[in-house]
């Protein structure tokens, strides 16, 4: 007590925080904007914008692995417009992805209406139906490969064996035709859980109290899916089906895995011809141009599945998000 | 009908109803789960069958396992470098999700919360970067990995895998700031607090379920990556689950059936089980990006 009393009373002051040039330098705003946005924008563009660009340049070079290439103009893209083998890629890429769209959307639908029920045990349904997507596509697609065996799959057991519908057993992946539509197969079963978990998502936004309307109203349950469920499901039907169509085209893993392109090269999609031609073939140069050539399909299936669709949400009157 | 039998009607009718129900719902929903869920059965079935089932279907049925055996396992786990394989796989997951996800907080924050001119652009071009698919980039991508004298190391697989996951987290995480009030944010900023503090102590507390969610999903974007991991990595020891399965355990004509199987189940089980801790993330994730 009688210390302090000795001591020079000093004023009151306002206990100041005093900011560092480093603290003052984080509140500026400006500042702040491009130390957040650096490290996101410097890695998109060094891994993605400058990857993309010369992806384009390498597709107009004869660029091979451990050795540069120069400007050769259109010369690999007039050399795959005689190749047998990139047409027939190019072919069933679009067959690949529209049989299996049309296939995912359709029974996706399906499940995700089956899903809006009320049925026991809602949540672990969800989980269980999810899986085929979380797990890793290769991994999964082996177990379709020792599935679609020539003498030993399972599916040709139960079919022939077991069922009797028929005689002889399926060559799966041995012909063409066969094992295209196998792996179109593999690719819905892959696909369906994301469209349905995504289009219940959807659903599940649709008020009650339409139906409820609907129905005093007289409405037949095929009336009340395509008068409400279909127009309100449209714009998240737009996004899934971008997304679907998108990743479908430019698939890579799932043929990669079961074929690798073959029999006699009827499964090559884009990318695994891609793949075989510039990373084990060595030529950078071609393997770029035929990656290329998937940009304006991808664009025109981007553009028509989004505005297909969102122009119906446009001429029901809705305004735009 | 006669109206004393209105009431038997009205049972038969429910009746009816109930049935058709089963019909319409329950059957084909069975359908959905048995044709989604068999490939895995299969999977884990044949992991376990010695060989002389594997190949024998006149005298042991193909659905169950009679003798059930481990060595598919024993010799996936101590034949072959498969803890290996697990190890880099893991290592490569953990650390570009982590890069992922610092870099998406502080974008998703610069867009959504501080507001600068042009911010909605930014966010535009980081939405058409995910709609570029890797199918298109790996070769300029591997001919830039070569230049830097990247390839075969895992960091060409941890600085590429952010290119699909940055735009992915962002996309997400700016859902979830915003629906986090701003009110809050200009409390604290009142109170004198700078924003850095606000970003780590108000809004990333409140964010957590967005983080987690692109953590998760990010994990097991990068556990499932192929083709970037098959193009870049060469040596086997540096090879991920996916690429050594396919590439190292198929030699020759002969397919290992059990060992493939063994390789494929013990590489889904980690996601597997790391999903079901996290189911209902992955479904408001999945959900939430795409209403977004």
């Amino acid at each position: 007590m009688s210390v302090s009393a000795t001591e020079p009373a000093t004023p009151w002051r306002r206990p100041q925080v005093t900011q560092g040039w480093l603290a003052r330098l984080f509140d500026s705003k400006a500042f702040l904007v491009v130390a957040c946005l650096t490290p996101a924008l410097g890695l998109l563009l060094v891994f993605l914008t400058y990857p993309l660009g010369l992806g384009i340049w390498l597709a107009f070079t004869d660029t091979h692995i451990g050795r540069g290439g120069s400007f050769i103009g259109f010369e690999n893209f007039e050399s795959l417009w005689y190749d047998r083998v990139f047409w027939g890629a190019v072919f069933y890429t679009v067959f690949y992805t529209a049989v299996a769209t049309v296939l995912k959307f359709a029974l996706g639908l399906w499940l995700a209406l089956l899903l809006n029920e009320n049925l026991p045990f809602k949540s672990l349904l969800r989980a269980v139906i999810l899986l085929p997507w979380i797990v890793p596509t290769v991994l999964s697609a082996i177990a379709f490969w020792w599935m679609f065996d020539a003498q030993f799959s399972i599916i040709s057991y139960v079919l022939v064996d077991k069922l009797g519908l028929m005689d002889h057993y399926i060559d799966f992946l041995g012909t063409p035709w066969a094992a295209r539509w196998s792996l179109v197969f593999a690719n819905v079963w892959r696909g369906i859980p994301f469209v349905a978990i995504s289009l219940l998502a959807g659903l599940q936004t649709i008020s009650p109290s339409l139906y409820e309307a609907a129905l005093l109203d007289g409405a037949s349950s095929w009336q009340r899916f395509t008068r409400i469920t279909a127009p309100l499901l449209m714009p998240i039907l737009a996004v899934v089906l971008t997304f679907s169509v998108l990743f479908t085209f430019t698939d890579f893993q799932l043929v990669y895995a079961i074929t690798r392109g073959g029999p006699i090269n009827s499964t090559h999609l884009m990318a695994t011809l891609a793949f075989q031609r510039g990373i084990p073939g060595g030529q950078l140069g071609e393997g770029a141009a035929i990656a290329v050539s998937m940009i304006p399909f991808l664009i025109l299936a981007t553009l028509f599945s989004y505005f297909a669709l969102a122009r119906r949400k446009w001429q029901q009157g809705e305004d735009n998000e | 009908m006669s109206k004393a039998a209105s009431t038997e009607e009205g049972a038969a009718l429910s009746w009816q109803s109930s049935q058709r129900r089963v019909v319409t719902v329950y059957l084909p929903m069975i359908c959905f789960v048995v044709i989604l869920l068999f490939p895995f059965y299969w999977m884990t079935v044949t992991t376990f069958k010695p060989n002389a089932e594997l190949y024998d279907y006149k005298n042991y049925s193909p659905f169950w396992v009679v003798n059930p055996t481990l060595a598919n396992i024993k010799k996936l786990l101590f034949e072959t470098s498969y803890p290996h394989w697990l190890f880099n796989t893991m290592l490569i997951a953990v650390c570009a999700t982590a890069l992922s996800l610092v870099a998406s907080v502080l974008a998703a924050y610069a867009i959504q919360r501080l507001r600068f001119k042009g911010s909605a652009y930014v966010g535009l071009a980081i939405y058409i970067a995910y709609l570029v698919p890797p199918s298109i980039l790996f070769i300029p991508l591997a001919s830039m990995v070569f230049q830097l004298g990247l390839f075969d190391s895992p960091f060409a697989l941890i600085l590429t895998y952010p290119t699909f996951l940055i735009p992915f987290c962002t996309w997400l995480l700016i859902g979830y700031f915003k629906s986090i009030p701003y009110e809050l944010e200009e409390c604290a900023l009142i109170d004198g607090a700078t924003r850095l503090q606000i970003l780590r102590q108000i809004t990333l507390p409140l964010a957590v379920p967005g983080l987690i969610s692109a953590g998760i999903f990010s994990f097991t974007l990068s556990w499932n990556e192929f083709i970037y991991a098959l193009a870049f990595i060469s040596s086997s020891e540096n090879k991920t689950v996916p690429v050594a399965i396919l590439t190292e355990l198929v030699q020759g004509d002969v397919y290992q059936w059990g060992a493939l199987m063994a390789g494929s189940l013990l590489g889904s089980l980690p996601v597997a089980i790391f999903y079901s801790f996290f189911v209902d993330y992955y479904v408001s994730s999945l959900t939430g990006a795409v209403k977004e």
